[in-house]
């Protein structure tokens, strides 16, 4: 293999920097109109009146579209389903004078000008009939109930709590959070002949949105086509169709006329986000620190109209052998929008707290960190009783370790100093699945040795047209500036929405078993060549390798590409495969990290930095060593971010974001982040897939917080429980 | 955002007739507050008076041994100008603690004396807020605080003056020279902000009328023992929590000296003279230092979110203090506090 497993840069890398990709709000008609969304200033009650009057007088105003006059929209929740919709009744944009949320957008001022939108949506007069809301979980606890998990309990964990040696009990709390991807959301739509519509779109699933416009507005998927082929980040935020998309298709209907939709950075707080969760954590071990019981239980908001819940409890009795395990996940339905996924959900939050809670019983015990995770480390998944595909945990904790000189640690908290500072090193486990989905692709070789690879998935900056590059580059014996890459656009063969790490080995797949096919093909045409050196071989003899297919047995033996197909006449081979992965009942299949965190604290001032982080992770084969570095770095930034800075202020009496803006949402700048060392342990892993691939897009944030935390114990004996670790929790 | 005119000012005179003239004229310098204003139609000005091209950019020396700062020059400027870092490091350090290199490079002298508060309400016209709204109410005193006021609040208004340059400058006691239509004036630093009392839509002495022009800097300049230290939720890009302006001048270990101003924790950078008066004559150590912070922080008063900022200012004063004593100034660049 020439490309797989080696630091490929991206070859989209030059369209993005000189400015020559295109992004969803950059697209354009030369009847473009310009829109711009009026947000709710209430949480919950209904519109009373809703006047436009003097938006419409503005001139070059062609219409505001409120619930009381947008085009025909479908009146049943199915028409609106999209395929990452959680269990309920989906939020429909201008579909009523219901408000179910701060910042629900109600109206769409479409204009001639972008400016003259925006004035214009200064102008839309509205009167609310206001209900008492509620958007705080704090007050609404009592009233969380049960969703169902998917995990059983083992054994009896109140029991075996009660009576263990050693005991830790605690609450933690992970805040509001959102994405905050840098390129805000936008679909520019175009109306061409007879109603058909082009949606250039931000999302990380464009034949998703395809049907979902579908349908909420009866269009048949032939008269509408999505594309998004730059994404400028989403982090899942772009998983779900996003409500500018309906306004925009809505404008487009209305008008009969392209129109772009970008929303501001504000709007962004009215999408979802990582909901805010109280997690309580009971673990119980014996003197020598195995385990005897783990009780997680998770308390998280929702919407009133949907049930978005990700599994945060479980990882708890996964990853650490313990004979007694219980989960609880609990919902809060407040008056907010639906919260969504975002990098690593649930994990990133549960894992979190189970993370600092094993860390709290590793000092209870006396137990250095490490070596309580490796007493209690399990080979099998606990919940499941299955054995994993591959997991090269232990090998991240001792690269991770010795790469970190975690053995230098002296285990008090406040025993380790930098002049004013006080040091502290903590660590924890990450841990995340590798899950695969069915992935169609199209492979188009043709006789002058290029090829293009198709599918219908998106890279939103994750690196995918690289990977996919670089695999069908391998696959089919091509340089790699001789593949293009083709992908975000409805109309190519089938896929996934992008997230859940599972892109990777996904198309990967799909483009090796398409290849197969193509050298299925070309061994056939060589084979009728007079005299074919090839002759009598099969095709999982020959492999195709610089432009020629060469028998595996002697590299002597071969054909070009390039004569066989003209030899047969044929200029071009398509192939076309939707791959499905083998189901496989009888393993685990995740990934795994270690990683080692320290930090410096003024002891005066409880100014907290991240000086060094080390994230070892086994996730199978990596396929570009670049880019899924970037992956974890972004991670571990992110989770320094998590621990130290985010939190979406909401104003409870108003129940409305007060900070949606990126000046006042804190995220880590360069001046937080430090040395980031990412280690890739080996995981050879034949069984996950043929290729060995688990994917990276998330692990790398599991974990994080916790060993910052933890880190900030170890530097000031004071726990901090509640995220973000600000100054006033340390000193207070 | 609103539709609006725009005029340029040819010189400081024009500039003053055109805002006399027009009650709904704004002037616009770097634009790096404006136009944010602008855009969340907090600001609605029917006409922008761009006063970039006037001539106010040049940093001169004065014949008394100070220094004259035209109103306009660039924040980055001032900052790294040879004679600003020589000989008034502390309001070069100040400066580099705010904002980032670009909003820097963009942002004028007289902008940002003039920017208005980060309080979240203000900035949202969906919720009441009396410095936007007179009479409409404070949301903030009940509602999210952390980054509010702790010195000089009223029942009316509990917002900051966010900015870094003017703490130095306080401490400096720098003169603010305007012109108006009635000529010329100076404005001593710590008549220029206002406490929000019952008027918190009116940030400054500044009358509406006219334009700042320079900033005078007299010859004092505490070279030798300042320090400027903004702590703040992340290391870089973020609004002070607290910062501390100090400035000594010593004598034998002794306090000759003393200027003591604090940002993030009130409507103007706060200064005390008592607080002044006990460091003079000291010892230049830690008791001095704390008995200063206690008179400082004296009248402190926290709301729901912000208390801890009364304890933090302490520490920071102390900290800061030892700093300009020990002549090792807090480097803005490095993220360790010395
Ligand atoms: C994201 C962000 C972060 C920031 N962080 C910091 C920080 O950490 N610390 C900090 O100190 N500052 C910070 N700032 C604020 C920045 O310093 C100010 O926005 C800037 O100094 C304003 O200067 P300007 O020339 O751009 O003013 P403009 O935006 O042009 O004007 C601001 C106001 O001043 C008035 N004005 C301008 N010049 C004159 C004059 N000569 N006479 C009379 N009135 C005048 C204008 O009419 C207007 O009302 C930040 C700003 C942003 C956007
Ligand atoms: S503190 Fe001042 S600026 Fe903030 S809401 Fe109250 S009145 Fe408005």
């Amino acid at each position: 293999m020439t490309y797989i497993g080696t630091p490929t840069p991206r070859v989209d890398g030059r369209a993005k920097v000189t400015g020559s990709a295109q992004y969803a709000g950059e697209f354009t008609a030369p009847d473009l109109v310009y829109g711009s969304v009026v947000t709710s200033t209430i949480a919950k009650g209904r519109i009373a009146r809703i006047d436009a009057s003097q938006a419409l007088a503005v001139e070059g105003v062609l219409d505001v579209l409120t619930h009381e006059n947008r085009p025909k929209m479908a009146s049943g929740d199915k028409g609106y389903n999209d395929e990452v919709a959680p269990t309920g009744s989906p939020f429909r944009p201008l579909f009523d004078d219901k408000i179910k949320f701060n910042g629900q957008p109600i109206a769409l001022v479409l204009a001639e000008e972008w400016e003259i939108s925006r004035f214009a949506a200064t102008l839309v007069q509205v009167d609310y009939d206001a209900e008492t809301h509620s958007t705080d979980l704090h007050t609404r606890i009592d009233k969380a109930y049960m969703v169902e998990k998917p995990d059983k309990p083992r054994g009896n964990a109140a029991k075996a709590h009660a009576a263990a040696a050693v005991r830790h009990e605690a609450e933690y709390y992970i805040p509001i959070e959102h994405h905050n991807p840098m390129e805000l959301f936008a679909s520019t739509v175009t109306w061409n002949d007879g109603g058909k519509l082009t949606v250039f779109d931000k999302t990380q699933g464009v034949q998703n949105v395809q049907r979902y416009i579908c349908g909420i507005f009866g269009l048949k998927p032939d008269d509408v086509r999505v594309m998004s082929p730059f994404v400028g980040g989403a982090f899942g935020s772009g998983l779900r169709p996003q409500y500018q998309v309906v306004l925009a298709v809505q404008g487009a209907l209305q008008l009969k006329r392209a129109v772009r939709l970008v929303l501001t950075r504000d709007q962004m707080y009215g999408l979802g986000y990582r909901p805010a969760t109280i997690e309580r954590v009971a673990i119980a071990a014996r003197n020598d620190g195995t385990l005897d019981a783990i009780t997680h239980e998770a308390i998280a908001m929702t919407s009133q109209y949907e049930e978005f819940s990700r599994n945060d409890t479980s990882w708890s009795a996964l990853l650490y052998k313990s004979a007694n395990a219980k989960y609880e996940h609990k919902l809060a339905r407040l008056d907010v929008p639906t919260p969504s996924d975002m990098r690593a959900p649930g994990a990133a939050t549960g894992v979190y707290a189970l993370e600092c809670a094993m860390d709290e019983l590793a000092v209870a015990l006396k137990l250095d960190p490490v070596e309580l995770r490796l007493r209690c480390y399990s080979d099998r998944d606990q919940n499941n009783d299955l054995p994993y595909t591959s997991k090269q945990l232990k090998e991240c904790y001792r690269k991770g370790a010795e790469a970190f000189g975690w053995a230098k640690r002296t285990p008090e908290p406040r025993s380790m100093r930098d002049g004013t500072d006080l040091v502290g090193w903590g660590m924890a486990t990450g841990v995340w699945e590798a899950l695969q989905m069915p992935m169609g692709n199209r492979i188009v070789l043709t006789a002058n040795g290029h090829a293009e690879v198709s599918c219908a998935t998106s890279d939103i900056g994750t690196g995918t047209y690289t990977i996919m590059a670089q695999v069908a580059s391998d696959a089919l014996g091509l340089p790699i500036d001789n593949v293009t890459v083709k992908l975000g656009d409805s109309s190519l063969p089938h896929s996934q929405v992008e997230g859940g790490s599972w892109t990777a080995a996904s198309v990967a797949y799909a483009i090796t078993t398409t290849a197969d096919e193509i050298r299925r093909e070309l061994l056939a045409l060589a084979q009728k060549m007079p005299g074919s050196p090839l002759a009598g071989l099969k095709h999982d003899d020959v492999v195709l390798s610089d432009g020629m297919i060469v028998a595996k047995a002697a590299a002597s033996r071969s054909v070009p590409l390039a004569d066989a197909m003209r030899h047969g006449g044929v200029e071009r081979i398509e192939r076309e495969k939707l791959s499905e992965f083998k189901e496989d009942n009888k393993h685990a299949r995740n990934t795994h990290s270690a990683i080692f965190v320290e930090v410096k604290v003024d002891e005066q001032l409880g100014v907290i930095r991240v000086t060094r982080a080390v994230n070892a992770v086994a996730a199978g084969r990596i396929i570009n060593t670049k880019t899924a570095a970037s992956q974890i770095m972004g991670s571990v930034v992110w989770g320094i971010g998590m621990a130290l800075h985010e939190e979406t202020l909401v104003d409870h009496a108003f129940g409305r974001v007060m900070n949606a803006n990126i000046a006042e949402y804190h995220v880590p700048v360069n001046a937080d982040v430090h040395d980031i060392k990412v280690i890739f342990v080996e995981e050879p892993d034949s069984t996950v897939n043929p290729l060995g691939i688990k994917g990276v897009g998330e692990i790398g944030i599991v974990g994080v917080a916790a060993a910052v935390a933890n880190a900030v114990y170890h530097a000031t004996g004071k726990r901090v429980r509640d995220l973000p670790i600000t100054i006033d929790k340390i000193l207070g | 955002m609103i539709n609006f005119e725009y005029a340029r000012a040819r010189d400081v005179a024009d500039a003053v007739r055109q805002i006399s003239a027009d009650p709904a004229a704004t002037f616009i310098a770097g634009g790096t507050n404006l136009i944010d204003l602008m855009k969340y139609d907090v600001a609605r000005p029917m006409r922008l008076i761009d006063i970039t091209h006037l001539a106010l950019k040049t940093v001169e020396e004065t014949a008394n041994g100070g220094l004259r700062i035209g109103a306009l020059v660039p924040n980055s400027d001032l900052a790294y100008h040879p004679v600003v870092e020589k000989r008034y490091p502390l309001l070069s350090s100040a400066i580099l603690a705010g904002a980032s290199q670009q909003l820097r490079n963009m942002a004028s002298t007289g902008g940002n004396l003039m920017q208005r508060t980060r309080c979240f309400y203000f900035y949202d016209v969906a919720t009441p807020c009396n410095k936007r709204e007179p009479g409409s109410g404070c949301s903030a005193i009940n509602g999210i605080n952390r980054i509010n006021a702790i010195l000089g609040t009223s029942e009316a208004c509990i917002a900051t003056h966010p900015s870094d340059m003017c703490v130095a400058l306080a401490a400096l006691e720098a003169k603010v020279h305007v012109a108006g239509p009635a000529g010329e004036r100076a404005i001593a630093f710590a008549e220029f902000h206002r406490l929000p009392g019952d008027r918190p839509e009116v940030d400054t002495n500044l009358k509406a009328d006219e334009i700042i022009t320079a900033i005078e800097l007299p010859a004092r300049g505490f070279a030798a023992n300042y320090s400027y230290l903004k702590i703040r939720d992340r290391l870089s890009y973020a609004f002070a929590l607290v910062s501390v302006a100090a400035a000594l001048e010593l004598e034998g270990g002794r306090i000759k000296e003393a200027r003591l101003a604090l940002g993030g924790v009130a409507h103007k950078p706060w200064r005390n003279a008592e607080a002044e008066a006990a460091l003079r004559g000291q010892p230049a150590k830690s008791d001095a230092f704390a008995r200063a912070a206690e008179i400082l922080l004296r009248d402190a008063k926290g709301f729901a979110h912000n208390a801890f900022k009364i304890d933090l200012a302490r520490r920071a004063i102390l900290r800061t203090l030892a700093q300009a004593a020990n002549a090792t100034p807090q480097i803005q660049s490095s993220k360790k506090i010395r």
